[in-house]
């Protein structure tokens, strides 16, 4: 996957977690559980979305480094076929 | 209308999904009702046909108002010996006496079955038609506002009488009204976000108040130590996709349900002035909405579901909810309630009793904090747990019980 594609699977699965969100005005670098107001559930649900769009099954050992956009765009890039 | 939740007073009837004839069966979903809170999947409790629908789409009625009339299994045919139920069925309608400029209607005096509810004298005996012809009161509404002249009609309902069904098709050629495509039925009765967000702000507003006007509560709380039930959850959801992890509030909301079940006193209704401990453990779970406010569906039967199926169950209802569409056997049904404000940052909630429920536990964020445990300081991940209880129901010996019961559950996470 290209990086675009990446974040653009990534932009996707918080727009289902968090439908009223307003994404485009979403900083790279923005805690993601703050801007968007995730909780748990919401969090465990968009990893379930990326794997389900990337194949890659983040442990939960490193979702610290899911916490902003750039995060899971270089983590899930590093690993994405 | 059922009641989905103790402080609701009226639904407004979205969507019919069965038609008249239709057989169903216990638990099939068989319409979607609007309340201030949401939209509520109604499930039957009977095996039957459906014989007819009372209340159309749109119309909001009281809690206690028949929706539809319903011919059990094992009951031969419409029959006229059915007099509850069509005592039941005319119940919803303000009274109506029979006009006496419509002599058909009447029962009339040549009847032969003998259960008909004894006639008045027909007054107008001579142009009277032959015709012995029962309706309900529901019908003769209809017929009036629909222009439709009953005595033309064939009657299907019990004994013949004429029902709403007969009217409606007389009226409209085409399928009867329930068998409208669900999308037009739904678009028009259900509120909009602003509306939904009013009414459940009145909704929490009402139920709280009346909780603390009556319910007197008394407070308690613990930390609990979440080291061995935090590792055993790392351990498990190692091993598991990442469609099956569990999370902690998972672990929490088993350990309340197995404390509910040892400290009944926790578990129940206060009615009529005296505590009814309920017989089964179906937990409430208060689920913010995005858009704002609160809501506490039952996650039923949590006392005897393993975790992942907890776990599996608990997403969905917080999927569901804040779609915005429950079932009624998850609203207002709840036997206690947890809320679990972690998520937020706080420490510590001191809850308020969702009435006719006697207690409320509460559970704030998971974090390391420091602990004393056999004379050495060590760090260890901490949760505050909190109830509320209403002490007409219990005593606060009882209520520290309940809360030991959840800490000790919690370090053996493994048998949760």
């Amino acid at each position: 996957m290209t990086r675009e594609q990446i974040r653009a699977a990534v932009l996707a699965a918080l727009g289902d977690v968090a439908p009223e969100a307003d994404l485009a005005a979403l900083a790279p670098g923005a805690e993601l559980r703050d801007a968007l107001d995730l909780d748990s559930m919401d969090f465990l649900g968009f990893v379930q979305r990326l794997a389900a769009a990337t194949g890659v099954e983040v442990p939960e050992e490193h979702y610290a480094q899911l916490a902003t956009l750039e995060g899971c765009i270089g983590y899930l890039a590093a690993r994405a076929a | 209308m059922p009641s989905l939740g103790a402080d609701m007073e009226a639904g407004t009837l979205v969507e019919w999904r069965v038609a008249p004839g239709q057989a169903v069966r216990r638990g099939d979903i068989v319409a979607l009702v609007d309340t201030d809170k949401a939209v509520i999947e109604v499930e039957i409790w009977e095996d039957g046909i459906v014989e007819e629908l009372l209340v159309p789409p749109g119309r909001k009625v009281p809690v206690g108002t028949p929706l539809a009339r319903l011919r059990g299994a094992s009951e031969a045919a419409p029959a006229p010996a059915a007099p509850a139920r069509a005592t039941a069925a005319v119940s919803m309608a303000p009274p109506e006496p029979a006009p006496p400029s419509a002599p058909p209607l009447a029962p009339a005096r040549v009847s032969p079955a003998p259960a008909a509810p004894p006639a008045p004298p027909a007054p107008l005996a001579a142009e009277a038609p032959a015709a012995r012809v029962r309706v309900t009161p529901l019908a003769r509404r209809v017929a009036r506002a629909l222009g439709v002249d009953l005595a033309a009609l064939h009657g299907t309902g019990p004994g013949g009488a004429i029902v709403r069904a007969d009217v409606e098709r007389a009226a409209a050629p085409a399928p009867a009204a329930a068998a409208r495509p669900p999308a037009a039925a739904a678009a028009s009765p259900v509120a909009g976000p602003a509306e939904r967000a009013a009414g459940l702000r009145r909704a929490t507003a009402a139920a709280m108040a009346r909780s603390k006007r009556e319910i007197p509560h008394y407070y308690l709380g613990t930390r609990i130590d979440l080291s061995r039930a935090l590792a055993w959850l790392a351990a498990e959801n190692a091993q598991r996709p990442v469609a099956e992890r569990l999370l902690p509030a998972a672990l929490l909301l088993r350990a309340v349900a197995l404390a509910a079940r040892e400290v009944a006193e926790m578990n129940g209704f206060w009615l009529e002035g005296e505590f009814r401990p309920a017989t089964a453990v179906h937990l409430g779970v208060g689920i913010s909405l995005r858009s704002g406010g609160l809501v506490a569906p039952a996650l039923r039967d949590a006392d005897r579901k393993p975790l992942a199926v907890l776990m599996r169950e608990l997403g969905d209802l917080v999927r569901r909810t804040r779609a915005g569409v429950l079932r009624s056997s998850e609203f207002g049904e709840a036997t206690l309630t947890v809320t679990n404000l972690g998520d937020q940052g706080v420490e510590t909630v001191h809850g308020v009793i969702q009435p006719p429920q006697v207690a409320l536990v509460g559970f704030g964020r998971i974090a390391e904090q420091p602990w004393a445990e056999h004379g050495l300081l060590g760090v260890r991940p901490l949760v505050h747990a909190s109830l509320a209880a209403d002490h007409r129901a219990s005593d606060g010996h009882r209520g520290g019980r309940f809360l030991t019961a959840v800490d000790r559950l919690l370090q053996e996470p493994e048998k949760l």
